[in-house]
């Protein structure tokens, strides 16, 4: 018996000068990272208030750090496949060898999607939904941190990929009978399909927790009616989560199931059928669409709202909206696969409900429209985000509708307008939402705000590098161009390509701008500094603690009797009817103890999914073991709080005093 | 049932107005959590029925169903299964009147009943595998042994979940954490009940259908 399977030093792809050389960069940078760290003694730190919190604030921030990190990972990624087809026309064959771009760009969907958007919005929401319910923590914080650090497992293993083995070459879906051992017998499609098992739990724990810290954990008063809508959009979105993330589970399991022990659900032979792994993917991933997109439409509602100096408009038909978004991203699924030959009259079915979804979409743009109509706006770098966002999320829109009718999909099918269709609503949907929240929220979290002309110009350089880069693949798609290629010998798509080229560049220079944004910030802060936590003029209680808050976030839980809580709450001490007070008698304050449990059972989990992927049997036993021990060892912990003296906390409002400002 | 009766420590506010009354007590948060984990479980495996339906005719030439599947076995197995969610059922009475020696027999029977239910499960498995309609045969056998066997997995995780639980009661008596913990041990037990009536109809039942 092998004692490491199917590992083997040529998994190592040494005769590849790219990979080589990335993952030697990469390799150093982590290694001097961690040896600076270490030198300078921060260890303790990160282990004590990091890596083993359990604070919803952290773990937002930490996820918000692994989305921006692979989020560079990713657009590398996409800034490679855009020069190859740069320049793979005709007799040139571009620098990158066939296997390898496909590794390529199955790599940057998944983890764009899984990786980056995914993180991106749970992140935002871990930050902000408990302060806006007005809450001291998620309903079970521990289960929390265990979630972050499974999705960081994710991110682990396929990012291992890039240096041991290879990555799935299937596209960033995985579709049968591609992806059984007989058309890929390597281990990138295992190392796929672990990487996202041990994620999506994560995910699915995550979802739980905030379907139960929303309906359950709210400030006194605080009805469905008073929540903010970014809370009701999380709602939908993690509604989602529970409803979606199972059936990719159980997919998984059973294309696992194949390719591990030889079933045949959807192989070619003994009766599989390929076309329901199609079917239960897409029940999956078009609800996945909503759970990225709808935490975006609440964080432009709270900008839209906040930035204009009104409350938003319709406020009732967007929670509405919302939730008709949420039960009709299930009736959809099929407008993935109009080719798959199912009769007319099902192909219509769902192309009418693909273009009946559009309906409380567009509601929801008029709604931030009227909002902003009217009001005083401050066009702050949230309110570009927002606007930059209406103007191209409409016609990224626009194409599906277009998509949505069968005839004109059978004829763009597998081409790049439809690359370009779904890019251009994820991006200025997705993206921009998390930049727009990245921005607002990021003051709050840190305790002083984003440099605004830094802010600027990455926005200037996303937007305008992103038309650049997507607009031209709406023409080459018309003109017949399918998705993937790695070579092509129409000359004349090549043109558009150098324009899309272009963009890229431009998107790399909104991107260099951002981590320009953050040392600048950081070395101006005193002069950004926010003293009264309150730095927008806001209107929902995330603004009515310090910045940054306290381990538990206010000292007493605030009252929500109105929508807007806190602008409510501004307007009466105003008006002398309300005082900014203080408590009077500060009490004793539970908050949840600090547990290495995510962080052990993390680490085990990579063991376990690595050994599984190269069949080390006894490494995969060992992982799993040392998880269910560390899970049995947190289920015999007999402390779960610490308490907090009601002296620690009047301390902490003496110095940090929250002033009403106007 | 559990809520019923644990309703006397709900303060009377929180029944009238639950967004007046803030946060909601912990045994509340957690029960609602595990609800909702739950909820999430029977949509994977509504996933694994789809699966089963699709492919439940794609024998391949090998063995169907009807060939396949003993009602007697079956009938047990539904029996003991149903009957260990009744003395789940006893054991949550006993967890609220606080009765340990209650609470230890009605975990040993549902312990035994769930494990009479898996022997029997893994001797029909290993039946099937002995005449060569191992879930390597077809496409039907994959799904059917993913599915069963998935559940089965399940109850095998309820029974060790069980075992742990007496455990911690017996070093830690009725604490507030070992209460929440068992009351969501027998949330499970039951939805895996709901499960398996599923499968014996759409499984076993209509598998056997002429």
């Amino acid at each position: 018996m092998n004692l490491l399977g199917k590992l083997t030093l040529d998994a190592v792809p040494l005769h590849e000068p790219i990979i080589v050389g990335t993952v030697a960069s990469v390799g150093a940078v982590i290694l001097a990272v961690l040896a600076w760290v270490t030198v300078k003694g921060y260890v303790p730190y990160l282990w004590r208030e990091w890596l083993t919190s359990v604070d919803h604030k952290r773990i937002g921030v930490m996820y918000l750090v692994l989305a921006l990190l692979m989020l560079v990972r990713g657009f590398a990624d996409g800034i490679m496949m855009r020069s190859q087809q740069a320049i793979a026309a005709g007799a040139a064959q571009g620098y990158l060898p066939p296997e390898h771009f496909d590794q390529i760009f199955s790599a940057h969907g998944v983890i764009m999607i899984f990786f980056v958007a995914m993180p991106l919005v749970i992140g935002l929401m871990n930050f902000a939904v408990p302060l806006q319910l007005g809450v001291r923590d998620v309903a079970f914080p521990t289960m929390n941190s265990i979630s972050f650090w499974l999705t960081a497992s994710g991110v682990l293993l396929t990012n291992l990929s890039l240096a041991v083995g290879e990555f799935a070459k299937t596209g960033w879906f995985a579709y049968p009978p591609l992806s059984e051992l007989q058309f890929s017998p390597g281990v990138g499609v295992d190392y796929y399909l672990w990487s996202l098992q041990i994620s999506g739990i994560g995910t699915l724990l995550s979802g739980v927790n905030f379907v139960t810290t929303i309906l359950k954990v709210r400030a006194p008063g605080m009805s469905y009616m008073r929540m903010p809508v970014f809370c009701w959009t999380a709602l939908a979105s993690n509604l989602l989560i529970v409803a979606a993330f199972p059936v990719l589970t159980a997919l998984f399991a059973m294309l696992l199931l194949d390719r591990y022990l030889g079933f045949h659900f959807f192989t070619v032979d003994a009766g599989g059928n390929a076309m329901m792994y199609v079917n239960l993917f897409w029940i999956w991933g078009h609800p996945e669409v909503y759970i990225l997109v709808l935490p975006a439409f609440g964080v432009f509602s709270e900008v839209a709202a906040t930035f204009s100096g009104k409350s938003l408009f319709g406020y009732r038909s967007m929670v509405l909206a919302t939730m008709a978004i949420c039960v009709l991203s299930y009736t959809v699924w099929l407008h993935h696969f109009f080719t798959m030959g199912a009769s007319a009259s099902v192909n219509a079915f769902f192309g009418i409900t693909s273009m009946i979804i559009g309906v409380p979409t567009g509601v929801k743009v008029f709604n931030w429209l009227f909002t902003m109509y009217g009001g005083r706006v401050r066009f702050t770098v949230p309110v570009l985000w927002l606007i930059g966002f209406m103007v191209s999320f409409v016609f990224g829109g626009l194409t599906g509708v277009l998509l949505a009718l069968p005839p004109v999909d059978w004829q763009v099918h597998n081409t790049v307008f439809l690359v370009a269709h779904f890019h251009h609503v994820i991006i200025p949907g997705v993206l921009f939402g998390c930049m727009a929240g990245y921005n607002y929220w990021f003051p709050k979290a840190f305790g002083f705000k984003l440099d605004e002309r830094w802010g600027k110009a990455v926005f200037w350089c996303w937007f305008i590098g992103f038309h650049l880069a997507f607009m031209p693949l709406y023409v080459t798609g018309l003109m017949g161009m399918p998705r993937r290629l790695q070579h092509y010998d129409v000359l004349s798509w090549q043109p558009w390509l150098l324009v899309a080229e272009a963009g890229a560049l431009i998107i790399l220079t909104g991107i260099i701008c951002q981590v320009v944004q953050i040392v600048v910030s950081i070395r101006r802060r005193e002069q950004l500094r926010d003293t009264t936590g309150d730095p927008w003029n806001g209107r929902t209680l995330e603004w009515a603690t310090a910045s940054p808050p306290p381990a538990w976030n206010f000292a007493v839980l605030p009252r929500a009797d109105k929508l807007d809580a806190f602008w409510a709450k501004k307007q009466r001490v105003l008006a002398k009817e309300d005082l900014p007070a203080r408590p009077h008698k500060y009490e004793p304050i539970e908050v949840p103890k600090n547990s290495p449990t995510g962080f052990v059972t993390a680490f085990f989990a990579v063991i376990t999914g690595f050994a599984l992927i190269w069949h080390i049997w006894w490494m995969a036993g060992v992982g799993m073991l040392g998880a269910i021990v560390t899970l049995l060892a947190f289920m015999f912990r007999v402390e779960d709080e610490v308490e907090i003296s009601a002296e620690q906390v009047s301390q902490f409002d003496r110095v940090h005093p929250v002033e009403v400002s106007l | 049932m559990n809520i019923a009766v644990e309703m006397d420590d709900v303060r009377e506010g929180e029944l009238l107005n639950v967004s007046e009354a803030g946060p909601a007590p912990k045994r509340i948060i957690a029960g609602f959590g595990f609800w909702i984990f739950l909820l999430s479980d029977i949509v994977m495996f509504s996933a694994l029925f789809a699966g089963y339906a699709v492919l439940a005719k794609a024998t391949a030439g090998g063995p169907t169903a009807a060939q396949l599947f003993d009602l007697r076995n079956v009938a047990m197995e539904t029996a003991f299964l149903l009957l260990s969610s009744y003395s789940c059922g006893l054991m949550s009475l006993a967890i609220n009147s606080r009765r340990v020696l209650g609470v230890f027999v009605g975990a040993v029977v549902t312990f035994l009943l769930g494990a009479a239910f898996l022997n029997l499960e893994i001797r029909e498995f290993q039946g099937m595998i002995a005449v060569g309609a191992a879930p390597q045969r077809s496409a039907f056998l994959s799904a059917f042994f993913t599915l069963v066997g998935c559940h089965g997995l399940h109850v095998a995780v309820g029974l060790a979940w069980l075992v742990l639980m007496m455990v911690q009661l017996s070093f830690r008596g009725f604490q507030g954490v070992v209460v929440r913990r068992l009351h969501c041990f027998s949330l499970f037990w039951h939805a895996l009940d709901i499960i398996w009536v599923l499968i014996f109809t759409i499984v076993y039942l209509m598998g056997v259908l002429p």
